[in-house]
C-alpha cells in the first residue's frame, strides 16, 4: 500500500470542502495532480496544496492507497466523502460529514468528529477515536433509507439521533450516546455501551438497539417482552429484551442490560 | 380622508387581510379598524416622526448618514468580497423581495436562510421525514370539533387566530362555532389560551414527545404505564379517545414545540400522531407560524432551488442541511465573513454567541427602523416597510397566498426592500463584470379608496 | 425585426399534412412565415428532424402540492443539483425540479408549453407565482372545479346559467385556462376522510353525483365555449378494477359534440388514462383492461386521453385526489402530505417507487405502452406522464423510444417480474410509431385538444415560431432498432426556438426566453349579480380571505396571453 501524507499548512480559513480528499480521488494522480485537487472554503477554489503539504506517492489502484492527514482538521469537512475504497487516517480531528455516504474502505479519526459522521455509508468502516457529533450514520434529510452498511465504532461518545432511518450496517458507540438513538430505525444494529438518552429507539420499525448502560427517561412504546441473555464483545450480559415503537407499529428490538 | 380596506396586516402568519385603514388627506394613517391590538401598533407607528429615512455607514466606529449610492456600493463590495456571506431574514417582507434575495445569494456563492431556523425550521425537518396532513385555515373555521393547542399561545401571539378561523368563528358545519367544538390545550406552562379550555393537560417540561408517544400507543390499545411525562394513565387514554371520536381534529403547534428538547422530533411525532387519527377520524395539523412571511420565504426558496431555507450556495449549486447550512449554525462555527440582514432582527433574537460573530464580520442591514441589528451593521439601508408602503405576496401559516397591499407611499427617498437588493445585486454584477440586465421592478401607486383586485366587469353591476 | 430560416430539415407538421419532406421553415419576429429575406440567420437542419415546439398537456410544475413535493423531498435533490451557468441559475430535483431546472429542461426535450394540471383556486396565485418565474416556456394552468361548493350547489339546483357564470367568474379569478375535474366530489367527500369511488356515489352533504358533477361541468364548459374541453382526473384512480368506473365515465358524454367543432374535437380529456385501466380485484389478481378502454376511445371521436405513461423511476405522487394519496400511503408506508383546501379540492403527495422488480409496476408500465398503442389515432392519445405521478417528464424521451421500437419494448418486458407478461397484452402489440405520429402526441394533437391548434403545435404560417430541430436523420437511422439513440435525440435539441427566440443550442440554454401565462378570460363583459351575491356569501361566511383578496392580480399575469372565447 503506497501512503499519501496530508501535513496541514499553517494557514487560516473559516472552514474547507475536502470532498476530493478520497483515496478513489487520488488514484491514478501523480503527487503534483494531487496537490492541484480543488479544495473549496465556501465559494472559492483552491488547490489542496495551497492548504496542505502533500508527500508520498500515490497508486493506480485506490485499495492501494493510503492518505494520512497528519494533523487536527475539525474544520475540514467532508473527508472521505463517498470513499469506496483504501485507507484513510486522520491524526487529530475532522469536521462534519467525514466518511459521509461511504461505500468502502477504511477511514479512521484519531480526534473527534463533527455531525453527520458516516451519513447514509453503504460499507466500509469509519472508526472514530474520540467522540462523535449529532447524526452519526444517520440519513440524509427526507430520506427513510439511511445507514445502508458497514460500520461505525466511536470510542468516545456520540450525539443525538445516531442511526436515523438506519436500514443496515452497524453503529458501536463505546461511550453514551444522547438523545434519538436509532430514531425511524428500520433495520441494522446499534450497540451503546454506556448510557443513552431518552428516546432510544423512537419510531423504529425493525433493527435491534443494545444498551449496556442506563436509559434516560423510558418511552411509553416499548413494550417488555421477556429477560434473556445476549452474547456482546466475548461477554455474557443479562438484558430485558423490549419491543417498540408501539406508537409506530413497530416490532424492533431493544436489548437493556441497565448496568 | 379615505379608508383602505381589504388591507393585509403585515405582523403575523395570521395575515388577516380585512383590515380597514383610515388614510388623513396628508396622508397620514389616522385609525385601522378590525385589526389586533399589535397590528393596529403596526399601522399607527409606521409614519412615526422619529423613522430613520437616510441610509448610514459605519465610520470610524460610527455608524453616519451616507447618500443611497454610497450604501449600495458599500454593500455590493462587502458581498463581492466576501468568501462565503450571508443571507439571513426576509420573513417580514415580500416574495417578490425574497426572489431578488435568492438570485443575489446566488449571484455572491453565499447562504440564503431566512428565520425559519429560529421558530419553525423544526417544523420543516419533520416535514422531510415523515409529510405533513394540513389544510387551509377556512376548513378548521367549516368543520372542526376538536382543536388542539400543542405548545403554542394564539390568545397572546396570534391575537384574532381563534376568533377568525380556529375557535369561535362559526363555519358551514360548525353553525354554532365555540359550542361545536371542544377545545384542548396542551403545554407546560397554563398559557392563557389554556384558561378557557374544555381541556388542559400540563405535561412536564421536555417530555412532549414521551406524551404524544403514549397517545400513539392509547390509539393502539396500550398498554401503557402509569403515568408519561407527569400525566397519569387515565387521562392519556381519555384524550387519547376524545382525539379518535371527533368529526374532524386539528392539532396547531407551535414554538413550544418546535423550540424545546428534541425540536422537530416533537413535530414529527405530533405529525405522526395526526397520521395516525386519520385511520378512525379525520385530523389535521398546522403549525402557528410568527412572521408574517416566513411561510412565503420558505415557498420561494422551495420553488427557486429545491430546498426551503438554510440553502447554502457556495458552490454553485444549492445545497441543504440545517445544522450545517442554517444561519444560527454558521454564525456560530464562525462560518461567515460578511452578512446581509434584511426583514429580521437576530441582534434581538439570536444567542449572544452568534449576535458577536454577526458583529464581528461585514454587515449590512435593510431595515424600516433601527434595531439592535442596524445598529452593529456596516451598512445600513432604511427601507419601505411591505403592507403599508409596498405590495406584494405573503403566505399565510397555511400557505395561502395573499397580496401585501401599498397604503400610502414610503417616505420621499425610501426604497423598497426588493430596489435596494435589486440594486445591490446589479451592483456586484457590476463589480463582478458581468453583463448587468434592465430594470424590470414595477412600483404600484397606493390604492385609492376600496381596493379591489377586479376588473371593472367583475364588479357588481350597480 | 429578427429573422430565422431553418433550412433542409425532414419536417414533420401533421396539422399541415407534412411527413418528412424537407423543407424550409421561416420566422420573422414571434411567428411562422412565408419567406424571409436574405439577411435572415440561417439554421441549416439538413439531416435532421423539425417540428414544432412540444406541447405538455398534462404535468405538475408549478404551485402548492408542486411546492409540498420538493419540501417533502430533499432527499430527491441531493446529488442530483445543477450548478448555475452564465444563462441559467442553479436548482436542482430529480422527481420534482425546481422552476427554473423545469423550463430548462422542457426547452432541452424541444418543448415549448407545458401545462399545470391541477391549481386550487385559492391558491392560485402561488401557482402564477411559480409559473411566473418558469423560464422559456409558455404555461396554463387548470383552475380545480370538480369539488367546488357552489360548483355542486348550481349543478344540485339545476341552475345551468349560474353555474356558466361562477365557472366564467372563477377562471378570470385564478387566471386559469380550463375546467379540470379531479376526483369529482370525492376530493370534497375526503373533507370528512370519505371518497366517491364510483360516480354513482353522492357528495355527502351536497347529495350530487360525480355523474353529475361532470356532466353538468361539462355543458357549462361547451355553454362558455371554451378553447379546451373539461379535463377529467376520473373517480377511483389507482385501484384494481377501476376500469369499469372509466368506461361509466366515458359513457356520461358519448355522442356530445364540441360547440365550436373547429377549434377542437373533443368534449373531455381524460387525464393520464393509464392510472383508470385497471383490471382485476386486488394487486394480487392486478392485471391490464387497456384494450376496452382504447376501444371505447376509438368508438367516441369526441374524447382525448393523455396516457400518463410508467416510466420505472422513483417518483413523486401528487394530486388533488387526497384519498387516493392516503390511500397510497397506506399501501408503501412512506411519508405523506396532505392539503385539503376550503370549500373547493384537496391535495396528498407522497414519494413512490415504480420498482421494474414488483409485478405492479410492470404491469402499469405495460398499460401506458398498450393504451397508446391500441388507440387508433395519435391525435386522441398525447404522451405525459402526469408529471411526477407516473414517472418524471424528462423521461418523455425514453417513452418516445419504447413507443418507435417494439423491440426496445420486448427487452425491457424480459427484465421484469415474471408474473407480468401473463397479465398483459403489450408482447402482442408489435405497432411502432413513426416520427410523424410522435408530432402529433405531442405536438399536433395536445395543441388542437386545447383549443390552440391555429397558434401551436404546427409549422404553418401564423404559427407561433416554437420550432425544435433534433439531430437525427430519419433517411440513415432507424428508430425501431435504436431506441438508445432515439432517447438521446429526444433528450437535447440541436435548436429549441421559442416564440422566435433561440433558447438552446445543443442542449445548452442560451437565452432567458419570452415565456408567456395563458388563460381565459370568457365572462364576455358582464356579470349576473345574482352570481355575485352567491359568491359574496360563500366569503363572508365559509372563506378565509375576504372576496376582494381573493382573485389572481394582473401583476401576477404580467406576460399573460388571454384567449377570450366567442360565444355566439
Amino acid at each position: 500500500m503506497k501512503k499519501v501524507t496530508l501535513r496541514p499548512k499553517d494557514k487560516e480559513y473559516m472552514f474547507l470542502d475536502a470532498d476530493n480528499v478520497t483515496p478513489d480521488n487520488f488514484a491514478g494522480k501523480t503527487l503534483d495532480e494531487v496537490r492541484a485537487v480543488e479544495i473549496y472554503e465556501g465559494n472559492r477554489t483552491y488547490a489542496l496544496g495551497d492548504y496542505f503539504d502533500v508527500i508520498g506517492e500515490t497508486d493506480p489502484d485506490p485499495n492501494e492507497i493510503g492518505i494520512v492527514i497528519d494533523g487536527s482538521v475539525p474544520k475540514v469537512k467532508y473527508i472521505g466523502m463517498k470513499m469506496s475504497a483504501g485507507k484513510l487516517l486522520v491524526k487529530g480531528s475532522v469536521g462534519m460529514y467525514a466518511g459521509g455516504w461511504m461505500t468502502g474502505g477504511r477511514l479512521r479519526v484519531n480526534g473527534d468528529a463533527g455531525a453527520y459522521a458516516g451519513i447514509a455509508m453503504e460499507g466500509g468502516e469509519l472508526v472514530i477515536d474520540g467522540n462523535a457529533g449529532d447524526y452519526v450514520g444517520a440519513n440524509y434529510r427526507g430520506d427513510w433509507r439511511g445507514m445502508k452498511g458497514g460500520k461505525i465504532v466511536v470510542s468516545g461518545n456520540a450525539g443525538s439521533d445516531i442511526g436515523e432511518a438506519m436500514v443496515g450496517g452497524e453503529i458501536v458507540v463505546k461511550g453514551n450516546a444522547d438523545l434519538q438513538a436509532g430514531i425511524h430505525a428500520h433495520g441494522g444494529k446499534i450497540v451503546i455501551e454506556g448510557d443513552a438518552e431518552s428516546r432510544v429507539g423512537a419510531q423504529m420499525t425493525k433493527g435491534d438497539i443494545i444498551v449496556l448502560g442506563k436509559i434516560g427517561y423510558w418511552l411509553p412504546g416499548f413494550i417488555y417482552k421477556k429477560d434473556d441473555q445476549i452474547d456482546y464483545d466475548g461477554k455474557q450480559y443479562a438484558v430485558k429484551v423490549y419491543q417498540g415503537d408501539r406508537g409506530e407499529g413497530g416490532k424492533g428490538t431493544l436489548y437493556y442490560a441497565g448496568a | 380622508m379615505r379608508t383602505a380596506t381589504d388591507v393585509v396586516c403585515p405582523f403575523c402568519g395570521t395575515l388577516c387581510d380585512d383590515i380597514e385603514v383610515d388614510v388623513d388627506d396628508a396622508e397620514k394613517i389616522c385609525a385601522t379598524r378590525n385589526a389586533c391590538i399589535i397590528g393596529d401598533n403596526k399601522f399607527m407607528t409606521a409614519q412615526a416622526p422619529d423613522r430613520h429615512l437616510h441610509p448610514r455607514i459605519r465610520r470610524g466606529g460610527e455608524l453616519v448618514e451616507s447618500t443611497m449610492d454610497e450604501a449600495i456600493n458599500k454593500a455590493a463590495e462587502i458581498l463581492v468580497n466576501a468568501k462565503h456571506p450571508l443571507l439571513y431574514g426576509w420573513s417580514s417582507t415580500h416574495c417578490e423581495a425574497q426572489e431578488a434575495g435568492m438570485a443575489l445569494a446566488e449571484g455572491v456563492g453565499g447562504t440564503m436562510d431566512n428565520t425559519s431556523v429560529c421558530c419553525h425550521g423544526p417544523s420543516v425537518l419533520a416535514i422531510h421525514t415523515v409529510g405533513i396532513s394540513s389544510c387551509t385555515l377556512g376548513e378548521i373555521i367549516n368543520r372542526a370539533d376538536i382543536v388542539l393547542y400543542w405548545g403554542c399561545n394564539p390568545v397572546n401571539a396570534h391575537p384574532r387566530h381563534m376568533s377568525r378561523y380556529s375557535l369561535y368563528k362559526r363555519g358551514f358545519f360548525t353553525e354554532r362555532g365555540k359550542s361545536d367544538r371542544t377545545e384542548i390545550v396542551i403545554d407546560v406552562r397554563r398559557t392563557e389560551t389554556a384558561q378557557k379550555a374544555d381541556i388542559f393537560l400540563q405535561p412536564e417540561q421536555g417530555r412532549d414527545y414521551e406524551l404524544m408517544n403514549a397517545l400513539r400507543v392509547a390509539f393502539r390499545g396500550g398498554p401503557l404505564p402509569e403515568s408519561v411525562a407527569g400525566i397519569p394513565r387515565a387521562e392519556i387514554e381519555k384524550v387519547a379517545q376524545m382525539l379518535k371520536d371527533g368529526r374532524f381534529g386539528i392539532l396547531f403547534f407551535g414554538m413550544g414545540l418546535t423550540m424545546t428538547r428534541g425540536k422537530h422530533r416533537n413535530i414529527d411525532i405530533a405529525i405522526s400522531l395526526t397520521a395516525d387519527l386519520n385511520t378512525y377520524t379525520k385530523f389535521l395539523i398546522m403549525a402557528m407560524r410568527g412572521h408574517y412571511n416566513v411561510a412565503g420565504a420558505d415557498q420561494v426558496s422551495l420553488w427557486e432551488c429545491g430546498f426551503p431555507y438554510a440553502v447554502d450556495f457556495a458552490r454553485g449549486f444549492p445545497r441543504y442541511n440545517p445544522g450545517e447550512s442554517s444561519a444560527t449554525d454558521i454564525l456560530a462555527r464562525k462560518e461567515a465573513d460578511a452578512a446581509l440582514i434584511i426583514a429580521a432582527d437576530p441582534g434581538a433574537h439570536f444567542p449572544i454567541d452568534m449576535v458577536r460573530t454577526l458583529a464581528s464580520i461585514p454587515m449590512i442591514a435593510i431595515d424600516p427602523h433601527v434595531t439592535p441589528t442596524t445598529e452593529i451593521a456596516s451598512v445600513h439601508i432604511p427601507s419601505a416597510i411591505v403592507g403599508i408602503e409596498d405590495a406584494g405576496s405573503a403566505y399565510r401559516m397555511d400557505n395561502v397566498p395573499i397580496r401585501m397591499r401599498k397604503v400610502v407611499e414610503p417616505p420621499e427617498g425610501v426604497l423598497t426592500d426588493q430596489e435596494i437588493i435589486e440594486r445591490i445585486h446589479r451592483r456586484v454584477m457590476e463589480l463582478q463584470g458581468l453583463e448587468v440586465p434592465e430594470v424590470t421592478a414595477v412600483k404600484e401607486p397606493a390604492e385609492a379608496l376600496a381596493p379591489s383586485a377586479f376588473d371593472d366587469i367583475l364588479q357588481r353591476a350597480t | 425585426m429578427s429573422e430565422i430560416l431553418v433550412k433542409n430539415g425532414y419536417v414533420y407538421d401533421p396539422k399541415n399534412g407534412v411527413n418528412g419532406d424537407v423543407m424550409d421553415i421561416a420566422i420573422r419576429d414571434d411567428k411562422i412565415v412565408d419567406a424571409v429575406s436574405p439577411t435572415a440567420k440561417v439554421i441549416d437542419a439538413s439531416g435532421k428532424v423539425v417540428m414544432a415546439g412540444g406541447i405538455d398537456i398534462h404535468a405538475h410544475i408549478a404551485g402548492p402540492k408542486v411546492n409540498v413535493g420538493r419540501n417533502m423531498r430533499p432527499e430527491d435533490k441531493l446529488f442530483n443539483t445543477s450548478k448555475r451557468g452564465k444563462m441559467t441559475r442553479s436548482g436542482g430535483g430529480f422527481s420534482v425540479p425546481s422552476v427554473f431546472e423545469t423550463g430548462y429542461v422542457y426547452s432541452r426535450m424541444g418543448y415549448t408549453q407545458a401545462n399545470e394540471a391541477a391549481m386550487p383556486p385559492l391558491l392560485a396565485r402561488h401557482t402564477h407565482e411559480e409559473m411566473a418565474d418558469t423560464p422559456l416556456i409558455d404555461q396554463s394552468a387548470y383552475t380545480l372545479l370538480g369539488n367546488n361548493w357552489l360548483v355542486m350547489e348550481y349543478i344540485k339546483r339545476g341552475e345551468k346559467d349560474k353555474l356558466n357564470a361562477f365557472v366564467a367568474w372563477m377562471l378570470h379569478a385564478t387566471k386559469g385556462y380550463c375546467v379540470k375535474l379531479v376526483n369529482p366530489g370525492g376530493s370534497e367527500a375526503w373533507g370528512w376522510g370519505m371518497n366517491c369511488v364510483n360516480i354513482s356515489d353522492p357528495v355527502p352533504y351536497f347529495d350530487v353525483m360525480p355523474s353529475e358533477i361532470i356532466s353538468g361541468l361539462a355543458e357549462a364548459n361547451e355553454a362558455l365555449n371554451l378553447p379546451t374541453s373539461i379535463h377529467l382526473h376520473a373517480n377511483n384512480l389507482g385501484h384494481p378494477g377501476n376500469y369499469q368506473t372509466t368506461l361509466d365515465s366515458i359513457k356520461l358524454l358519448e355522442g356530445v359534440l364540441p360547440r365550436d367543432g373547429k377549434i377542437r374535437d373533443q368534449v373531455i380529456n381524460f387525464a393520464h388514462m393509464q392510472f383508470h385501466s385497471y383490471g382485476g380485484t386486488t394487486w394480487k389478481d392486478f392485471e391490464t383492461e387497456a384494450q376496452p378502454i382504447a376501444d371505447s376511445i376509438n368508438k367516441n371521436k369526441n374524447m382525448t386521453v393523455d396516457v400518463g405513461f410508467v416510466t420505472l423511476d422513483e417518483t413523486t405522487t401528487m394530486t388533488a385526489d387526497g384519498p387516493m394519496e392516503y390511500y397510497l400511503h397506506n399501501t408503501n408506508h412512506l411519508k405523506w402530505a396532505n392539503a385539503d383546501i376550503e370549500l373547493e379540492t384537496a391535495a396528498g403527495v407522497v414519494p413512490y417507487i415504480y420498482s421494474p422488480k414488483i409485478s405492479v409496476c410492470g404491469i402499469q408500465w405495460a398499460i401506458g405502452l398498450e393504451l397508446a398503442l391500441l388507440i387508433d389515432d395519435p391525435m386522441q392519445a398525447f404522451i405525459t406522464t402526469d408529471h411526477p405521478n407516473a414517472g418524471p417528464f424528462r423521461r418523455y424521451p425514453r417513452i418516445i423510444s419504447w413507443l418507435m421500437s417494439n423491440q426496445a419494448r420486448l427487452d425491457r418486458l424480459e427484465t421484469l417480474h415474471k408474473v407480468v407478461p401473463d397479465r398483459v397484452a403489450i408482447g402482442g402489440i408489435s405497432r411502432v410509431f413513426d416520427f410523424y405520429d410522435i408530432a402529433k402526441m405531442t405536438r399536433a394533437g395536445p395543441a388542437r385538444a386545447l383549443g390552440l391548434g391555429d397558434m401551436k403545435g404546427h409549422l404553418g404560417v401564423g404559427a407561433d415560431a416554437d420550432v425544435a430541430i433534433y439531430n437525427y436523420n430519419p433517411k440513415t437511422m432507424d428508430p425501431t432498432t435504436d431506441p438508445a439513440g432515439i432517447e438521446k435525440t429526444f433528450k437535447n435539441t440541436a435548436y429549441t426556438i421559442k416564440g422566435g427566440d433561440i433558447v438552446v443550442i445543443d442542449g445548452e440554454v442560451v437565452s432567458k426566453g419570452n415565456k408567456r401565462t395563458i388563460w381565459v378570460d370568457a365572462t364576455n363583459g358582464s356579470m349576473d349579480p345574482a352570481v355575485l351575491d352567491d359568491i359574496e356569501k360563500k366569503f363572508v361566511r365559509f372563506y378565509s380571505v375576504t372576496m376582494n383578496n381573493y382573485p389572481v392580480q394582473d401583476e401576477y399575469v404580467a406576460r399573460g396571453l388571454v384567449v377570450k372565447p366567442e360565444v355566439a
